[in-house]
C-alpha cells in the first residue's frame, strides 16, 4: 500500500485535496470570504479529473446546480460561509426532499447579516440543522483541524451518497485558513462509499420505495428508468402525495438518518477522561481547549475536553457517556450558547450547572482564558 | 388515447392536474411531436420549477427534475454538465421564469449553454390564484393589482437575446406547427434556446384580465393579438400598435459553453501528459 503523502496546507485547501480524492467532479459556489478557496482550488483542480467546477451567479443557483448535477449522476459540492448559507438554505432542504447526495461547506464567519467577513465564529449551527423549512434531517460535521477538513470532507461525501443526503461541513475562519501539516491518503488508502443504485428494471421500479435502512435505490437521469424527481412531498411513485403518503415520506427522510446516528456520530475526549470538569467543544475551539487541557495538566488539575465532531443530529447518547462523571461542565463556543443548549437537553443532572463559556466578535478564545473562566466562575 | 400520449405520456400520474382550457396540454402536445419526430426521448432530461407549466413535463415519461420555484434553469445546469450529451429542456412560467428565476435566466443565456428553456406565458400567477406577474400588461386588474396594473411588463425574448440566448422564439397555443417547429429547432440548436409560448388560462386571466373565462374567446384573443413577424426589428411597432409580435427572432452559431469547458479541459489534460504546467 501507497504511503500518504504529507504536506502544510490550509483548511479549505485540505478540503480540496479530499473532495477531489472522494470522486467529486461537480462543484459550484459563488466567491464569499472565508470560504473561496474552496471555489478557486476546485477551479483549478476539476478540469484535470474530467470535472466542471461552476462560479454560480449566487448561491441559491450554486446549491440548486450541485443537487441537478447530483441526479445527473454526479458527486457534488458547495462551499460558502454564513450569508451565503442563508441563500443555500431553500435548496437544503430541496436536497433532502428530492433525497440528492451532495456536500455543502459553511466556513464560519461572524453574523448575523453580513456580520465579520474575516473573523471566526461558530453562529451557524442551528442554520445548519433548522435552516430550511419543514421536518428534515441531515448530517454536520465540525473540524477543528486542517487534517480533519481533509478527513471529514471524505467522510461527508460517503456519508451523503450512504444516505441520500446533503452532509454538512462546519467548519471556521480559524479551521479554514490556519495552515499546518495533514496527511494526504493515497486512493488505494480511502474507502468509498457509492449511492446505492436499483437492480430491477424500470417497469419494477418504484422511485422511492426504500427497503429495510429507508434509503431508496437512485438511479442517475438517463439511464433508462425516467424518474419523475419532484420536492413536494411525495408518494412512493414520486407523484404528490395525500396526507398519509405525504407523512411516511417525511418520517422517512427523518428516520432514515436519525435511527443510524450510531453508524456515524463521533464525539472524542482529550485529556484525563475521568476528570471531574469537563468542556465541551467543537470545531476550532477545540484545539484552544487541548492547549488549556494540557496546561492545567502541568498545574496538577486534571481536566477533560469533549469534542464534538458529528453536530447534527445531537449525539445525546455519545455526549452523555462522555460527560459521566463530570461535576463541573463548561460548554465553549463562539455564539451565545446553541451547544450549551443542547447539553443542557441531554445532561438531566440537577446538581451540575451547564455553565457557557462563550466567546463573540471574532476574537479566538485563548486557552489561558479557559483557565481564567474556572477560576473566575468557581 | 392520443398515440402519442400513449407513447410518451407518464400514465400513471393522469389525469392532468391543468384546469379545463388551459393550453399546458396543447403544448405537451406539440413538445412531445417535437420529440418523436426527432427520436429523443432517451436523451431527454427535463427540468422545471414552481408553477402550472412546471407540472408539464412531470407528464412526460423521461427524467424529470421539478424543483423550487424559479430554480429549474441552475439545476438543468447541473444536469447538463455532468453529461453535456443530455437533451436538457426547462419548462418556465412567466413568473416562475422572469420574476424570481429571472437572474438565472440572464446567467444561463450568457453562458450560451446548451439548454432549451420553455417558457409558457400566462400573463399571471395563475396557480397562486391570479396575481400581476413581471408579464402583466399595464392596467390589468389583477387579485394585487386591484386598482390596475402600473408596472411595465418585461419582454421575456428581448431580455434573453440581449443577455445572450442564441435562439430566441415565440409563439402561441395558437400556433400549434410554428410551435412545434420551433420546439424542434431549439431541440437541434446547439447552445441557449428560449421559445416562449403565449397560453390560455381561462381561470385567472381570462376572468380577470380580459373579461371571460371561456376558453375559445381568450383562445381567440390570442389569435387577435399575436402578429407574426419575420425580423425582431418590427417588434417595436407591433408592440406600439398593442399586439403580441411572434416568429422566430433569432438563431445564430456561438460557442457552446459546454463543448468549450470540455475542449479546455482536454487541451489542460494533454498539456500535464507532456510534462506541461499543472
Amino acid at each position: 500500500m501507497e504511503k500518504g503523502r504529507i504536506k502544510v496546507m490550509q483548511g479549505n485547501e485540505a478540503c480540496v485535496e479530499a473532495a477531489i480524492l472522494a470522486g467529486c467532479r461537480f462543484f459550484a459556489g459563488y466567491p464569499i470570504t472565508p470560504a473561496s478557496e474552496i471555489l478557486e482550488g476546485m477551479a483549478r483542480r476539476l478540469p484535470y479529473v474530467d470535472g466542471f467546477c461552476l462560479q454560480a451567479e449566487d448561491e441559491i443557483a450554486a446549491i440548486v446546480a450541485v443537487v441537478g448535477a447530483s441526479w445527473g449522476g454526479a458527486k457534488a459540492m458547495t462551499a460558502t460561509s454564513g450569508p451565503g448559507f442563508c441563500l443555500m438554505q431553500e435548496g437544503i432542504g430541496m436536497a433532502a426532499s428530492v433525497e440528492a447526495p451532495c456536500v455543502v461547506v459553511n466556513v464560519q464567519r461572524g453574523g448575523p447579516a453580513s456580520g465579520q467577513s474575516t473573523s471566526t465564529a461558530q453562529g451557524d449551527l442551528y442554520q445548519a440543522r433548522y435552516g430550511s423549512n419543514g421536518d428534515y434531517s441531515l448530517i454536520t460535521l465540525c473540524p477543528s483541524t486542517a487534517q480533519e477538513c481533509f478527513d471529514h470532507t471524505i467522510r461527508a461525501f460517503n456519508l451523503a451518497e450512504r444516505f441520500r443526503i446533503p452532509v454538512i461541513i462546519l467548519s471556521d475562519e480559524i479551521v479554514a485558513h490556519i495552515r499546518e501539516k495533514v496527511v494526504i491518503l493515497s486512493p488505494d488508502q480511502i474507502k468509498l462509499v457509492e449511492r446505492k443504485k436499483p437492480t430491477v428494471p424500470m417497469e419494477e421500479f418504484v422511485p422511492f420505495q426504500a427497503g429495510e435502512d429507508d434509503i431508496p435505490a437512485m438511479p442517475a437521469f438517463n439511464t433508462g428508468y425516467k424518474i419523475p424527481v419532484i420536492s413536494q412531498a411525495k408518494s412512493l411513485s414520486g407523484n404528490r402525495g395525500n396526507a398519509r403518503e405525504a407523512e411516511t415520506f417525511i418520517q422517512r427522510i427523518v428516520r432514515k438518518v436519525e435511527a443510524h446516528i450510531a453508524e456515524f456520530a463521533e464525539v472524542q475526549t482529550y485529556g484525563d477522561s475521568k476528570a471531574e470538569i469537563a468542556f465541551v467543544t467543537l470545531g476550532s475551539v477545540s484545539r484552544a481547549a487541548r492547549s488549556a487541557v494540557d496546561m492545567a495538566k502541568e498545574k496538577g488539575q486534571a481536566i477533560r475536553s469533549v469534542e464534538i465532531k458529528t453536530l447534527w443530529p445531537f449525539p445525546d447518547e455519545f455526549v452523555v457517556r462522555a460527560l459521566e462523571g463530570a461535576k463541573r461542565i463548561v460548554v465553549a463556543e463562539m455564539n451565545l450558547g446553541m451547544v450549551r443548549n443542547e447539553v443542557q437537553r441531554v445532561i438531566r443532572r440537577p446538581e451540575v450547572e451547564i455553565e457557557l463559556f462563550s466567546k463573540i466578535g471574532g476574537i479566538y478564545p485563548l486557552p489561558q482564558e479557559f483557565l481564567r473562566f474556572l477560576e473566575e466562575k468557581r | 388515447m392520443n398515440p402519442l400520449g400513449e407513447k410518451y405520456l407518464r400514465k400513471n400520474f393522469l389525469p392532468f392536474i391543468f384546469c379545463p382550457g388551459c393550453g399546458d396540454g396543447q403544448i405537451v402536445q406539440a413538445f412531445l411531436e417535437a420529440v418523436d419526430e426527432l427520436g429523443i426521448i432517451e436523451d431527454l432530461a427535463l427540468a422545471a420549477g414552481i408553477g402550472c407549466s412546471a407540472w408539464i413535463p412531470v407528464y412526460v415519461h423521461a427524467d424529470v427534475l421539478k424543483i423550487l420555484h424559479g430554480r429549474a434553469i441552475p439545476g438543468a445546469i447541473g444536469l447538463k454538465a455532468t453529461k453535456p450529451t443530455r437533451k436538457v429542456v426547462v419548462f418556465t412560467g412567466d413568473g416562475d421564469g422572469l420574476a424570481i428565476g429571472g437572474l438565472h435566466l440572464l446567467h444561463a443565456a450568457r453562458r450560451n449553454i446548451d439548454i432549451t428553456v420553455v417558457m409558457v406565458n400566462n400573463q399571471i400567477y395563475a396557480m397562486t390564484g391570479g396575481q400581476v406577474a413581471p408579464s402583466t400588461q399595464v392596467g390589468a386588474r389583477t387579485q394585487t393589482t386591484p386598482y390596475g396594473n402600473l408596472e411595465k411588463p418585461l419582454d421575456g425574448c428581448k431580455v434573453a437575446m440581449a443577455a445572450g440566448a442564441t435562439m430566441v422564439s415565440r409563439w402561441s397555443t395558437a400556433h400549434s406547427k410554428p410551435l412545434t417547429h420551433a420546439f424542434k429547432a431549439a431541440l437541434n440548436h446547439k447552445g441557449f434556446s428560449y421559445v416562449e409560448v403565449i397560453s390560455q388560462c381561462p381561470v385567472q386571466t381570462g376572468k380577470y384580465i380580459l373579461g371571460s373565462s371561456a376558453p375559445q374567446f381568450i383562445f381567440q384573443w390570442i389569435k387577435d393579438h399575436c402578429v407574426q413577424i419575420e425580423e425582431p426589428s418590427k417588434m417595436e411597432e407591433i408592440e406600439a400598435q398593442g399586439k403580441i409580435p411572434v416568429g422566430d427572432f433569432l438563431q445564430v452559431e456561438k460557442p457552446e459553453f459546454m463543448e468549450e469547458v470540455l475542449k479546455m479541459n482536454k487541451a489542460l489534460q494533454e498539456a500535464r501528459a507532456k510534462g506541461g504546467p499543472s
